[in-house]
């Protein structure tokens, strides 16, 4: 089997970009061995594999560290042939990446805001997570997959936090917008997508996401 | 088949020219369309890129792709000859790590330094040195981030490379990139700004000058 022994991955289970580079993987059918990190007291390995940012997940392949985890997918897709997650054409990768930063970047902002805040700043940061989430289910419109495809892939490896973290992210935050009603489609494609094997065995427990979560709330919210 | 590449962009936005300098790094021939993006955005614009309403934007054959680096990614993938990006798939990561390091901490940390107020300069400019000082050990001796050649890292580096630079003069502020401070990095300004198929990609020198020293006379006005 491909990977093997000099294939290393640095993370955390309860981490939705960790099990982003998880999904990848094991979709690929590719050996690999994990290595639990402890956040609060960062290992010496993971700050000299990650001297910058200092985060989880960091890929190790050979000994050469691998960081950020949209960067870790492109690499294992350019590196193990098998199973591509991302699409063939130029203009469809394009498509995939354009998405996989707007998922990352407004819908994510939008989300840790009305996570954190509270009050009038919490009400403004859920219309945004609320308007960024219309946009995606417009995207998802007549289609099973973020990818267009029948199996899943890179973006919806990408989206997968969705799916799944967004719900404890509501529920410890105090707001809730994703309704069946509201958006079909995304919720359509959380159900297919939560019934891939590859994924359904590789999620962390609900409470543990609702510790962490609540943690991190208490640490950040403002008093 | 003939082909019909377009660049919605802003004579000045530095994502603007990163799109340019890729294709001139191609040689591959396209039609500029200049937008005003201050005053009212063009039904074009408008049309091409719904989601962030932004320059720059490229159409190929018609079809619009948006985001400078997304962008970037799709022009290596389908132009061959000169590449952007290395061929290895570690080496493809590690500027792939270091574009997104520079987009996502050197260029709001520098932004920030620039127009912040006096009493919260001090901090501003010691976390924009940070990432400066970081991004200089990326160089690591070479001539430029992508090696003998132009690559990734510079082509997104271009507001360090060449606007920076400007900006400073146009505040009064040199203690942000300066040859005492990172002695490397500003000789990478120097050779970045030499290469012939980056002159052609810059915008006018004069009149970004003019352009930068009329926003900092507006934010002096408003104090």
């Amino acid at each position: 089997m491909a990977g093997g022994e000099d294939l290393k991955l640095l993370g955390t289970r309860q981490s939705m970009f960790t099990q982003r580079v998880v999904w990848a993987l094991k979709l690929k059918g590719i050996e690999y061995e994990f290595i639990e990190e402890d956040l609060v007291n960062k290992s010496s390995l993971l700050l000299t594999l990650n001297p910058v940012h200092k985060k989880v997940p960091v890929l190790v392949h050979g000994g050469k560290p691998i960081i950020e985890s949209k960067i870790i997918l492109e690499y294992i897709d350019e590196t193990w042939k098998e199973r591509p997650i991302l699409p063939q054409h130029p203009h469809d990768r394009a498509y995939a990446r354009f998405w996989a930063a707007f998922i990352d970047d407004k819908l994510m902002e939008a989300s840790k805001k009305a996570f954190a805040l509270t009050g009038d700043d919490q009400v403004k940061a859920i219309e945004s997570t609320v308007e960024a989430l219309q946009l995606l289910e417009k995207e998802l419109h007549v289609k099973k997959n973020f990818g267009g495809d029948e199996e899943i892939g890179y973006l919806d490896i990408v989206a997968g936090w969705i799916a799944y973290w967004f719900q404890f992210i509501e529920e410890v935050g105090g707001f809730k917008v994703m309704e069946s009603a509201k958006f079909p489609c995304l919720d359509s494609w959380t159900k297919s997508f939560l019934q891939v094997p590859t994924i359904t065995q590789n999620l962390p427990p609900p409470d543990e996401l609702r510790f962490v979560f609540g943690a991190i709330r208490t640490a950040t919210c403002p008093k | 088949m003939s082909e019909e590449v377009k660049v919605l962009g802003n004579w000045g936005s530095c994502f603007s020219r990163r799109v340019e300098l890729a294709l001139k790094i191609k040689g591959v021939e396209y039609e500029y369309i200049e937008e005003d993006v201050y005053g009212n955005k063009s039904p074009l614009l408008l049309k091409y890129n719904p989601v962030h309403k932004k320059v720059p934007v490229l159409l190929h054959n018609g079809k619009p792709i948006a985001e400078s680096l997304v962008i970037i990614e799709y022009i290596e993938e389908t132009w061959k000859g000169t590449p952007i990006l290395p061929e290895d798939p570690y080496e493809k990561a590690m500027a792939r790590f270091w574009t997104k390091f520079v987009d996502e901490k050197c260029l709001p940390a520098l932004w920030r330094a620039v127009w912040s107020p006096e009493n919260e300069r001090e901090k501003a400019v010691e976390e924009a040195c940070k990432c400066l000082e970081t991004l200089q050990s990326a160089l690591n001796g070479k001539r430029f981030f992508g090696g003998d050649t132009v690559g990734l890292v510079d082509i997104a580096a271009n507001f360090i490379g060449f606007w920076l630079r400007i900006i400073q003069e146009a505040t009064g502020h040199g203690d942000l990139l300066s040859a005492e401070k990172f002695p490397t990095l500003f000789k990478w300004t120097d050779e970045f700004v030499s290469c012939s198929v980056v002159k052609q990609s810059l915008p006018p020198r004069d009149k970004l000058l003019a352009f930068f020293k009329a926003r900092v006379a507006e934010a002096n006005a408003s104090k």
